[in-house]
């Protein structure tokens, strides 16, 4: 029928764009992972020995459980973070939300990398905490402490994501309905009981899709950790990373990166379970 | 052939929902057959989900029959996309372009068929004079009224001189007294420029007033086919008599047939209804119908009327009208609407009161099923 | 009813959220004036003259040339796809459209880190060497979500008939869209354009991976970051970036609620 042709035509170029850098690139990486090496005869091999080398080594292990971790404290505390914030936003600011949002999330849209470079001026040694506290005669000299170190990975990526966190649960909140909230005072609530057992369980698909919409990307982060992760804060990003752009073996980091999917697939799937998408595509519209 | 602006032959129309279960496979035309003639205010008229749309629709071209095939003018459409068709629609939300002004919309058509530019200005000005908008020419869309959209919709229609405009319920979203101006101003309008109208409503009053041919449908059929007078006092079958007007239905018995008239036995009462087009046997179950306000009350029979006998049940003061509900002696209600201050001789009632329900033997119809 | 008191706990912590948001950025621009090639305080005095250098730097120089021409064409190619795809999907109600929402939606949560490495072995595999062209091919990926997302939330803010009535006077479908669909949505085009660009432009982690020596301007700040005598024009040219992008989001948001109904807005 005319309407399929046309549905067709407009499907068709995204879809095939789609395909060919986004699908087509990861069933290249599945082949990759078989292969014994990148050029010449190893090419053309075909071995499980990736495979065998990545389920022995305890080391890739470690590193992608401590990144699950680190990517899960990052989430909570972001998630911790961003809900009063919409809260205030939702029910306390009024006419004046939708501006106050936008306040919050333009400085998160500038560029990832400079906020990051930013921070790590400012946590640096050199930096401006640094001298200023000495100049407060707070500590006696500059602590390095402050930088290369898991937390200082947390305390940047918590800064990244609280504004993008903030925006599903803002969605989520903005659609209860305050004919509820009087109900539930008529019923005899008080304010906090009202909060507890009517907002917040209405709230969970948004803080869900914040949490998880954190959480995924945050799994493969290897920018921070290089600028401020130190040896302590390298995550499993960046062990992917080494693998392809200095070990050069890029057999052995396509099933790490295989393997990384595999988790995001599963995490991807428990998140249209659990959360809203549609507050997820809500939030990001505001 | 060509006395018809609009023919459909054994059009059917399927709407099968995914998985391809049988089952689920809706029928909202059957095998429809239909003239429309030429230069007539021309409704389709029925409940929702009768397929009045879709009707419409059809002969706009935004869906293709699943069998049989559509004229205009004569000419086969079949394979005839909506924007060749010489028909144009006024939807019922308007579908005002809402980044263009009144104007631009009007020259919409006029523009995709590249009139040169003064002759688009002197027809948009001709269309928005006929619906009465001279000067909104250059207002947006947003700045208007709900009436001033559909006749903006109107106009946008009309300029292009189809040989069918096709009206979508478009006087859904008005509030009454602005719905029933319009009405009025639609059908002279539609006598002015002469061109066929055809009008999807449910309102079986708007029906009434505006059209010169109504279709009544349901489930998919033309249930009946004729001119408001003689579907209002002779409706084919029950589904026409209740929808159209208000209607009373009395069952009854067959008692004895003769040429002219049939002898019905309500209960214990005998009652005589002028023959019509319906075949029955003796003994057979009928039901035969009667306007509210053709009836009366009185406290005894006249001559050269029928009656049955009950109670009164409620009486109603609507100011113009007193209504009488009556139950019956078998049990059933009807409605009985009698005029206030009209003649000496109609008796007034209160609850409780015995009485007979009269009427004449030609108002009464018998009907099919 | 809550009381519009303007210092509630609530609004206390939203402000020193917000503080902390823009209190690096505004230390970046503060600095970048700084006449001092350390960055602490106190500050040593007014200069312009990190902003010179940035002038006379020819590598910085053709990084930016590399990260606006693929900004622009990305941006463009993902804000056409992500109209598409938009159009196909709200306004069409045919089997696919769950799947292909699915598909385009998934580079919003997938690490770049994932993209990086299958775009190098797509490059690799089909002999295409490592440029910043290939990098704006993968920008295209990531940003059409965004794209699909502000497109298809102004197309379900008109009524859906619209086509049909152009098409009723007498437009063929194409036409239909182009006189009608396309140019109400063009604020939400624009916005989703400038968006894409914004990401394009910004984007380091998949760029590191397949630019090669063909750098785009963050994959360049990154390169100068070691440096610790650069760091002033790094803090100068951030400085621009930053200021330059939060104009360009204000303005993008406002494109955005520009002709959105009235009851979406506040």
């Amino acid at each position: 029928m005319e309407n399929r042709r046309r549905f067709a035509s407009l499907m068709g170029p995204p879809s095939l764009y789609l395909f060919l850098l986004f699908l087509l690139p990861l069933g290249l990486m599945f082949v990759y992972s078989f292969r014994a090496g990148i050029t010449g005869p190893a090419h053309d091999v075909f071995t499980l020995d990736n495979y065998r080398s990545f389920l022995t080594n305890s080391h890739f292990h470690r590193l992608f459980w401590r990144s699950a971790l680190i990517s899960l404290t990052i989430s909570v505390i972001s998630s911790l973070l961003a809900y009063p914030l919409a809260y205030y936003l939702v029910f306390q600011a009024g006419r004046n939300r939708v501006t106050l949002m936008t306040l919050l999330i333009i400085p998160a849209w500038t560029s990832y990398l400079l906020r990051v470079f930013a921070w790590k001026l400012i946590l640096g040694s050199s930096g401006l905490l640094n001298s200023l506290l000495l100049s407060l005669g707070v500590i006696e000299k500059a602590s390095p402490m402050l930088i290369y170190s898991r937390s200082a990975v947390i305390v940047t990526l918590v800064y990244v994501w609280v504004p993008f966190v903030a925006l599903p649960i803002f969605a989520a909140l903005g659609r209860i309905d305050r004919n509820l909230l009087e109900a539930a005072a008529d019923l005899g609530c008080k304010p906090w009981e009202a909060f507890l057992r009517v907002t917040l369980p209405l709230s969970l698909p948004g803080v869900a899709a914040g949490f998880f919409f954190a959480f995924i990307p945050t799994l493969g982060e290897f920018v921070t950790p290089l600028l401020v992760g130190g040896a302590s804060g390298q995550m499993y990003g960046n062990l992917i990373q080494d693998q392809f752009m200095r070990a050069l073996n890029w057999p052995m980091g396509s099933v790490m990166s295989l393997a990384m999917l595999v988790a995001v697939i599963t995490l991807v799937f428990i998140l249209t379970r659990l959360a809203s998408v549609s507050d997820l595509v809500g939030g990001l519209n505001e | 052939m060509t006395d018809y602006a609009v023919e459909l032959c054994n059009v059917t129309k399927v709407f099968s929902s995914g998985r391809g279960a049988k089952s689920e496979d809706v029928y909202a035309v059957k095998e429809m057959n239909l003239g429309i003639p030429r230069g007539q205010f021309f409704t389709l008229l029925g409940p929702s989900g009768c397929g009045k749309t879709t009707t419409l629709r059809l002969i706009a071209g935004f869906e293709t029959p699943s069998s049989g095939e559509i004229f205009i003018q004569g000419k086969p459409m079949s394979k005839i996309p909506p924007n060749v068709r010489p028909v144009n629609t006024v939807f019922q939300n308007y579908a005002l372009f809402p980044h263009m002004n009144v104007a631009r919309n009007v020259a919409f058509g006029l523009a995709i068929k590249r009139v040169p530019r003064d002759e688009q200005k002197r027809l948009v000005k001709e269309a928005l004079e006929l619906v009465q908008l001279a000067d909104m020419g250059k207002r947006m869309p947003s700045q208007l009224s709900g009436g001033q959209q559909q006749r903006v919709a109107l106009a946008r229609a009309l300029v292009n001189k189809p040989a069918v405009l096709l009206l979508d319920e478009p006087l859904g979203a008005l509030d009454l007294k602005l719905r029933k101006a319009m009405q009025m101003e639609l059908k002279h309008i539609q006598e002015q420029v002469g061109i066929t109208f055809v009008y999807v409503t449910h309102d079986q009053e708007e029906a009434l007033t505006m059209s010169d041919f109504i279709a009544v449908m349901s489930d998919g059929l033309i249930l009946q086919l004729g001119d408001p007078t003689t579907l209002y006092k002779k409706p084919a079958n029950k589904f026409v008599a209740d929808f159209i007007g208000e209607s009373n239905f009395i069952r009854g018995t067959v008692d004895s047939i003769t040429q002219k008239s049939t002898k019905l036995r309500v209960l214990d009462e005998l009652v005589t209804v002028d023959a019509m087009e319906v075949n029955l046997a003796k003994g057979q179950a009928a039901t035969f119908t009667i306007r509210p306000e053709k009836m009366m009350l009185k406290t005894k029979q006249p001559v050269s009327t029928e009656a049955l006998s009950g109670t009164v049940q409620e009486v109603i003061y609507i100011g113009t009208d007193t209504r009488y509900i009556v139950t019956l002696q078998s049990g059933e209600s009807v409605v009985v609407r009698v005029q206030n201050g009209c003649s000496p001789d109609v008796e007034q009632f209160s609850k409780g009161d015995l009485v007979k329900v009269v009427w004449l033997p030609k108002d009464a119809r018998l009907l099919a099923d | 009813m809550n009381k519009h008191r303007i210092f509630s706990p609530g609004s206390i912590y939203f402000l020193l959220v917000c503080v902390l948001l823009y209190l690096p950025i505004l230390l970046l621009i503060i600095f970048s004036f700084n006449d001092s090639t350390r960055l602490v305080f106190p500050l040593k005095g007014f200069t312009l003259q990190w902003y010179g250098k940035l002038y006379e730097n020819r590598e910085l120089l053709k990084a930016l040339g590399n990260s606006l021409m693929i900004g622009f064409g990305s941006s463009l190619i993902a804000t056409i796809l992500g109209t598409m795809g938009a159009i196909a999907i709200v306004r069409f109600k045919l089997p696919g459209r769950s799947v292909f929402l699915a598909v385009s939606a998934l580079p919003l949560v997938i690490p770049y880190v994932i993209f990086g490495v299958s775009l190098l072995i797509l490059i690799n595999e089909v002999g295409m060497p490592p440029s910043a062209f290939a990098a704006g091919l993968a920008h295209v990926i990531i940003s059409i979500p965004y794209a699909l997302l502000i497109i298809s939330s102004r197309l379900v803010g008109f009524p859906d008939n619209l086509e049909e009535a152009a098409m009723d006077l007498g437009a063929s479908y194409w036409g239909a869209l182009l006189k009608v669909t396309i140019p109400i949505c063009s604020p939400a085009l624009l916005a989703a354009f400038l968006l894409c660009f914004t990401i394009s432009f910004d984007e380091y982690a998949i760029a590191s991976f397949i630019v090669g020596t063909d750098a785009t301007l963050p994959v360049y700040l990154f390169s100068q970051l070691r440096f610790p005598t650069r760091l002033p024009m790094v803090v100068a040219l951030a400085a621009v970036l930053m200021t330059v992008t939060m104009a360009v989001m204000l303005f993008t948001e406002w494109l955005r609620r520009v002709g959105q109904s009235p009851a979406k807005k506040g």
